[in-house]
């Protein structure tokens, strides 16, 4: 019988499983040998079983097309996990908690004292610039001095299998509820394979998270406070995260028109009339959260909703304003800023980066927008992309317009080849680019559940790993032991 | 609880409800066209416009169809995704609520809800109607049915549970009235007289697709009539499709959900289920007859319609 892995090529790339054709990394082995045992139809078959319980329990995700209607679809979920040793993921965890800390220090610092521009570190004009700077929270004092409460940093691994930051995402990431379903997909399809692996286990997260949000209650809750998920809807794509971390963590989940505010205090509409609501972990961007203070046409929000937050008698998470933090030009800082705070050099390095907006930058970018990624400063999913080895000359025109139109908006990055992890395509084993979003916690101290959400670009040769995009997710198993342990 | 989650968990119950039923009204109406297949002398208008009147949806339907032909109305009623109450429409919408509460109702209900709806929506559903109309039917009577169990059986009977309950009973009870009214609306062939053979048949049909045959025939020994079916599916105090059990099950549950003792009323909806509950209490056939069953039903739907926009002002858009 020939093995799921036989012919696998690992190419040109740094492969998580093989180190070259036939020669398997230590941490796979355990895995290798299981699917020695295992037919092309007993793997079909457990991919039915993985498919068919996404499916119904409804695990979707919604995609809107050109004036169609949404319709939902399953993420494509590949069986064949993606394995970090212990000691890799120590190294991981240590830069992404030091990163949150640093992020953490510069939001306070950008809406107090402002030291990173004074001492010229970060120039006024980037910050003042910055989409998603709140002016209007100058001088605010956010509860407990958080303003991350959950962030989802991007990490890629480069052809030496360096990890480095691609991104933060520091409003509103999404993503864990399916780690925490991709786990138990696993567990149902391959139980004897786990029982032996010694993977860390990652269920505590909407512990965790209730934690977080508990800590930042007012003090007006008095200890006994009512927590919410704020959803934009039913329509919304990540809808099913939203409901699923409500029933993870046993709290309600709300929309803007289930909360109303009188006398600057946040209730929610009960059949048995008006309840206070102390806690708010909102998964609505700050310009739709209170049509009195950001977009008035947004019918999302809750008209009053600031000022009650202003008063502090209801806590959000993440604050309002962390989008400065993740704005692409501001994660430019990023190491800067680890320096500045913390007087450390960054353990996860940033993905080499230009900024069209210095102008020796920008020279060397529109000379090689063939050879760069290029991004805006403020698009996520994979929109406003231009990746130049791929695009078009049209495409390239189009950018260079847009670039020289608003240099602020924009940075170039060399095509990093992200590292590849065996997938199962067409009917058999093919190389695919993966990315990790491990998805970190703030409260009383920081924590991150072991792993995250590896996402996978499905199509040959793709490096966008984005849902909306085609992308494709993996459990990330994280190992008690270290590279040489299993 | 949440108002929207009161009114979502109330929806979903009632289009659940709502799904069953309308699979039991065209069950019920092929099985009674079965009796008199040789004898069809009239109009495909005639045998299945009453569906249509019962449904209140002739209107819709004529819009839609230049041509009146069974398979147009079977398929209006099972698969229309124009009509807001065809089975698949109903059964997107109770999946829609249900996926707007799923916090609050059992993982158990929403897989068994969610694949009712993925039966609809990968064609075997509508593979199986082809194959044969009454096993299909037959199908999604018990999955609601199916739904309804886990409901019970997972749910933590508190007040979300208590508002599928109430959306249950009233969709029932409407809904019984519909299918005893389909009756007034069929004509008998001609030549037959009321109690005659086919007349009969139809009856047993009626009671059938309620699920009353064999609970009506050791109550009444046997002997169906008209009077003797209607006064079961109106009046009949433990037969859990009677309009009468559902009202009072809907007046327990609209007690329960306000702690309010019965007998007494603390907001609109419970006074009218009161009143309602016991107008059916003291109900004897010969009243009703009197007074015309269909004049009756169509006073009974109408106090349901105020009742459930009772209950929405009360609790939902206060």
């Amino acid at each position: 019988m020939p093995s799921l892995f036989h012919n696998y090529d690992p190419g040109d790339f740094f492969d998580e499983m093989f180190v070259a054709p036939g020669e398997v990394r230590p941490h796979y082995r355990m895995l290798l040998q299981r699917a020695e045992g295992l037919s092309v139809d007993d793997f079909n078959r457990k991919r039915q079983i993985a498919e068919r319980a996404y499916l119904n329990q409804g695990i979707t995700f919604t995609v809107y097309n050109d004036k169609q209607e949404g319709t939902e679809r399953i993420f494509p979920f590949d069986l064949v996990p993606r394995i970090i040793p212990g000691d890799e993921w120590r190294h991981i965890e240590r830069g992404l908690k030091q990163r949150l800390h640093a992020l953490n220090a510069f939001l306070h610092d950008i809406y107090h004292e402002q030291r990173i521009i004074k001492e010229g570190v970060i120039p006024e004009e980037i910050i003042r610039s910055a989409k998603h700077f709140r002016p209007e929270f100058m001088g605010f004092d956010v509860p407990k001095n958080i303003y991350i409460h959950v962030c989802g940093t991007d990490l890629i691994r480069d052809r030496d299998g360096r990890y480095l930051v691609l991104e933060d995402n520091a409003r509103c990431p999404s993503g864990v509820s399916y780690v925490l379903e991709s786990r138990m997909t696993m567990k149902r399809v391959f139980p004897q394979l786990f029982a032996r692996y010694g993977v860390r286990p990652v269920d505590r997260y909407a512990q965790d998270l209730l934690d977080v949000l508990h800590h930042v209650a007012p003090a007006s809750a008095a200890g006994d406070p009512t927590t919410v998920v704020l959803t934009p809807g039913i329509y919304n794509s990540a809808y099913f995260e939203h409901s699923f971390l409500a029933r993870s963590m046993g709290i309600e989940i709300v929309t803007g028109a289930d909360l109303v505010v009188q006398n600057d205090r946040v209730f929610m509409k009960t059949t048995k009339g008006l309840k206070p609501v102390h806690v708010i972990y909102r998964r609505i961007d700050d310009d739709f959260l209170d049509p009195k203070v950001f977009r008035p046409d947004s019918l999302l929000g809750v008209p009053g909703l600031v000022e009650a937050y202003r008063k502090g008698n209801v806590s959000l998470a993440n604050s309002i304003g962390t989008g400065v933090a993740d704005d692409k030009v501001v994660y430019y800082y990023v190491p800067a800023m680890i320096k500045f705070y913390l007087g450390e050099d960054a353990i996860l390095p940033n993905v080499e980066t230009f900024l069209s907006a210095v102008p020796s930058d920008r020279k060397y970018i529109l000379q090689n927008l063939e050879n760069l990624v290029v991004k805006s400063a403020n698009e996520s999913g994979g929109y406003g992309m231009l990746i130049g080895p791929r695009a078009t000359k049209e495409e390239i025109a189009h950018f260079r317009g847009l670039i020289e139109a608003d240099p602020r908006n924009f940075i170039a990055q060399p095509v990093i080849s992200l590292s590849r992890s065996p997938t199962w395509c067409d009917g058999s084993m093919q190389g695919r680019h993966i990315d990790l979003r491990p998805f970190i916690l703030c409260g009383e101290e920081v924590r991150i559940i072991p792993g995250g959400l590896t996402r996978v670009a499905m199509r040959e040769g793709s490096l966008v790993v984005n849902s909306s995009q085609g992308g494709g997710s993996k459990d990330t198993w994280v190992l008690d032991g270290g590279s040489g342990s299993c | 609880m949440l108002s929207r989650v009161g009114d979502s968990t109330y929806w979903m119950g009632r289009y659940i409800e709502r799904a069953e039923n309308n699979a039991r009204l065209l069950d019920v109406n092929v099985q009674m066209l079965l009796d008199f297949e040789s004898r069809r002398d009239g109009t495909e208008r005639q045998f299945w416009g009453p569906i249509l009147s019962t449904l209140e949806d002739t209107e819709l339907f004529d819009e839609l169809h230049s041509e009146f032909t069974a398979a147009a109305v079977l398929d209006y009623v099972t698969f229309e995704p124009r009509n807001p109450n065809s089975i698949s429409s109903c059964i997107n919408y109770a999946r829609e609520n249900a996926r707007a509460v799923r916090d609050q109702i059992s993982s158990e209900m929403w897989e068994q809800i969610n694949a009712l709806w993925l039966y609809f929506r990968d064609g075997s559903a509508a593979r199986d109607f082809r194959a044969n109309s009454h096993e299909f039917y037959d199908k999604v009577t018990f999955a609601s049915q199916l739904f309804q169990g886990v409901t019970d059986a997972t749910m933590t009977h508190g007040e979300a549970w208590r508002f599928v309950q109430a959306g249950k009973f009233i969709e029932r009870a409407d809904s019984t009235s519909r299918i005893l009214d389909l009756k007034y609306h069929i004509l008998l062939p001609s030549g037959e007289q009321i109690g005659g053979n086919v007349d009969t048949s139809q009856w047993t049909s009626v009671l059938r697709s309620c699920s009353g045959m064999e609970a009506y025939l050791k109550i009444r020994k046997g002997d169906v009539t008209p009077w003797g079916v209607a006064e079961f599916l109106v009046c009949h105090d433990e037969f859990p499709r009677s309009i009468r059990f559902c009202v009072d099950r809907l007046d327990e549950v609209l007690h329960d959900i306000s702690s309010t003792e019965e007998g007494r009323f603390r907001n609109e909806p419970e006074r009218l289920s009161g009143l309602l509950r016991s107008q059916l209490d003291y109900a004897t056939i010969d009243s009703i007859f009197s007074h015309g069953l269909h004049e009756y039903l169509d006073g009974i739907q109408e106090k349901l319609i105020e009742l459930d926009i009772a209950f929405h002002r009360t609790y939902c858009a206060y």
